[in-house]
């Protein structure tokens, strides 16, 4: 195990860091301290590395990770893991607004709750949140999961294309063209599967799904009502 | 009907001509506004009201055939440090692939890297061909994130930030189902055939105090060596410019309502934002302010066709320009050898628009594989890098007859307009006149 002190280093000397670490390095588990709420916090990591960051973080932290398995110990502010490629990003409190914003790949966990646009554009991350999420959450969501354990607000999955949406809680309001469907048994499968990967205990059957009524796939002028 | 009573000649009206008669047609038959692709077709104040003041008895000329005229411009020197250096200031806008075809995008690459410039991807990522034959590749990051990876944005020369653009500022995109090939789609991380609408506001980040620390983490992740530009189109231009470098950004790109688009709302090309060259002063006096002209490069977009265009947009202070309709041009789009066809299509050569229809005879602006093999890539590459040729010849020609010995010495003195509207929006006098519009009180 490596410590980076970032009131040291500065977020650029940590990230600088974590960029040299050779692919096939035996280093792979770093803890960075004294975090501070500082943005841009190990974003575009690109290598199986387990990096703890001890306390709060800025906006962006995780953004645009590949392979690594990055745990923030405290809360993260805006754009946490967005447009993740691949690996994990797990968030011990709560997280900021587009929380996996048009994340491509990987796991996001969210312990605590989520604020709004909470998946926003997301384009194959699966993303679980212990607790609630915010207005828009799932806004033009094209591929992936979001999994809320707790509750959504308005307008969830408002223009959604193929992602899928599952929700334990109450959801204030779907968003255009986005319904209830059909829990089927290939979806109770996934999302134990993703429960299971973010240690959840939650029971599959208590979730409903939600996903695209595939509407507006299409321009129709007799949909223009519905935006 | 007595026919010896003087009758008037028939008489259209100015205000329902038969351009607005017919788009009031079509659209009470199809009940859906007009989508095209280009800029505003609608005359508007532009460079050509603006005259170069050569060379007399006050000023030196410089040889025309003899004497230097620099053409260099670097990109990027206020905080990159890996800054882009181009033999010429006229670059290649960012246009999608999906929007054009592959050979489309390579064809750019490879004219644009023999004529010493850079090209821009677009919305829906960055294609190999297109690396590949791009000496200079500067990598869109626009709010739709479609095919954004961090490896190509590694691979790029340089990031720009799209905010907006000048045939649409504050509307997003929508790329036709008809374009959206398995290619397309895969790239973009949707299904084929349906429409794909590109958002408007980036989904993580709003405002400029966010947009800064948005460039902060790009700056992260590309180890601080590339330029980051930020993008937008012409609407307000002195405070646009003043928060893009606010935020961060080494270079401003502004686009006026000229600039072309793949496909919008007529009425959104017609009848928002403002001219490019009303954009061009309060852009440099915002750079001007903050002490930032020259740190901060400004590139001028929208309606730039030749090389004088290029000399008055360097003259009235910007440090480069971009061209993408008449880049398409000279690759072979609107040709009148393929007249027969625009005319098949409803059109006719120089008028043909429904880019997003994706019915492109030239082979740019589709994916239609039998159509886009057409376009030879090589060959269109050679076009377009004559074109770009042509242009700096011509700008030297102008500079050098004011006396400069780079085009980044021409200055607003240079200059003169032909209208009070030029004069104004430009800040440069009335020909024969001492008066700009809107200063000295009156």
């Amino acid at each position: 195990m490596n410590e980076l002190d970032l009131k040291a280093l500065g977020v650029t000397g940590i990230n600088q860091r974590l960029y040299k670490v050779p692919k096939d390095s035996n280093e792979r588990h770093w803890v960075i301290t004294n975090p501070m709420g500082q943005h841009a916090i190990a974003c575009g990591l690109d290598g199986p590395l387990q990096v703890d960051i001890k306390g709060h973080v800025g906006f962006y932290c995780g953004g645009m990770n590949k392979e690594a398995e990055i745990i923030i110990h405290g809360h993260a502010g805006v754009g946490v893991a967005e447009n993740m490629m691949s690996g994990v990003v797990w968030i011990k409190g709560n997280a900021s607004e587009s929380a996996g914003a048009t994340g491509n790949g990987g796991l996001l966990v969210i312990d605590g709750d989520a604020s709004s646009r909470c998946g926003i554009s997301m384009k194959g991350i699966d993303i679980v949140v212990g607790g609630s999420v915010g207005h828009m959450s799932a806004f033009m969501a094209q591929r992936g999961n979001l999994v809320v354990c707790g509750d959504a607000g308005d307008a969830l999955g408002d223009s959604i294309y193929e992602a899928r949406l599952y929700v334990k809680g109450k959801v204030a309001g779907l968003g255009a063209d986005c319904i209830e469907k059909e829990m089927k048994s290939e979806h109770l499968e996934d999302l134990a599967r993703l429960l299971e990967r973010a240690k959840r205990k939650d029971k599959p059957s208590d979730f409903r799904r939600y996903g695209s009524a595939r509407k507006l796939y299409n321009f129709n002028v007799d949909h223009a009502d519905a935006y | 009907m007595d026919t010896n009573i003087p009758r008037t000649v028939p008489r259209k009206s100015a205000t329902f001509d038969d351009y607005t008669l017919s788009e009031i047609r079509r659209a009470a038959t199809t009940g859906i506004y007009d989508i095209r692709g280009a800029g505003a077709k609608r005359k508007l104040p532009h460079f050509d009201d603006l005259l170069f003041l050569g060379a007399s008895i006050s000023r030196y000329p410089l040889e025309g055939y003899r004497e230097k005229c620099g053409t260099d411009v670097v990109l990027g020197t206020r905080f990159a440090k890996k800054p882009i250096e181009l033999r010429i200031p006229i670059t290649i806008a960012g246009m999608s692939f999906g929007s054009l075809s592959a050979q489309a995008k390579e064809a750019l690459g490879r004219g644009a890297s023999m004529a010493g410039t850079s090209t821009t991807t677009g919305d829906g990522g960055m294609t190999p061909e297109e690396r590949g034959q791009s000496k200079h590749l500067v990598y869109q990051y626009l709010p739709s994130r479609y095919g954004m990876n961090p490896d190509d944005l590694r691979k790029a020369d340089a990031i720009e930030v799209v905010v907006g653009q000048g045939a649409k500022p504050g509307g997003g995109g929508m790329l036709l189902g008809q374009k959206i090939s398995d290619r397309v789609a895969q790239m973009r991380c949707l299904p084929k055939g349906i429409d794909q609408r590109s958002a408007c506001r980036h989904p993580d980040w709003t405002g400029p105090d966010d947009l800064e620390i948005k460039i902060h983490e790009l700056r992260e992740i590309t180890s601080w060596e590339k330029p980051i530009y930020v993008k937008v189109g012409g609407t307000r231009p002195y405070y646009d410019v003043a928060l893009a470098v606010k935020s961060g950004a080494d270079v401003v790109v502004l686009d006026g309502m000229q600039g072309g688009t793949a496909a919008t709302q007529e009425v959104f090309i017609e009848h928002v934002g403002i001219p490019t060259l009303a954009c061009i002063r309060p852009a440099v006096k915002a750079l001007q302010d903050l002490g930032m002209h020259r740190k901060v490069q400004l590139i001028i977009s929208g309606g730039i066709r030749n090389g004088a265009d290029v000399a008055k947009a360097m003259a009235l202070g910007a440090d480069a320009v971009a061209i993408g309709t008449a880049a398409l041009v000279a690759l072979g789009d609107n040709d009148p050898h393929l007249e027969e066809e625009y005319r098949a299509l409803g059109t006719t050569a120089g008028a043909y628009d429904d880019w997003h229809e994706g019915r492109d005879p030239a082979g740019i602006t589709t994916q239609d594989p039998d159509l886009a093999k057409r376009l030879d890539p090589v060959k269109a590459g050679r076009r377009l890098s004559n074109y770009l040729k042509v242009m700096t010849l011509e700008a030297q020609t102008v500079a050098r007859a004011c006396g400069k010995s780079h085009l980044h010495n021409l200055e607003p003195e240079d200059l003169c307009a032909l209208t009070v509207e030029a004069a104004a929006m430009a800040g440069v006098p009335l020909a024969g006149t001492d008066w700009i519009p809107g200063r000295g009180g009156y």
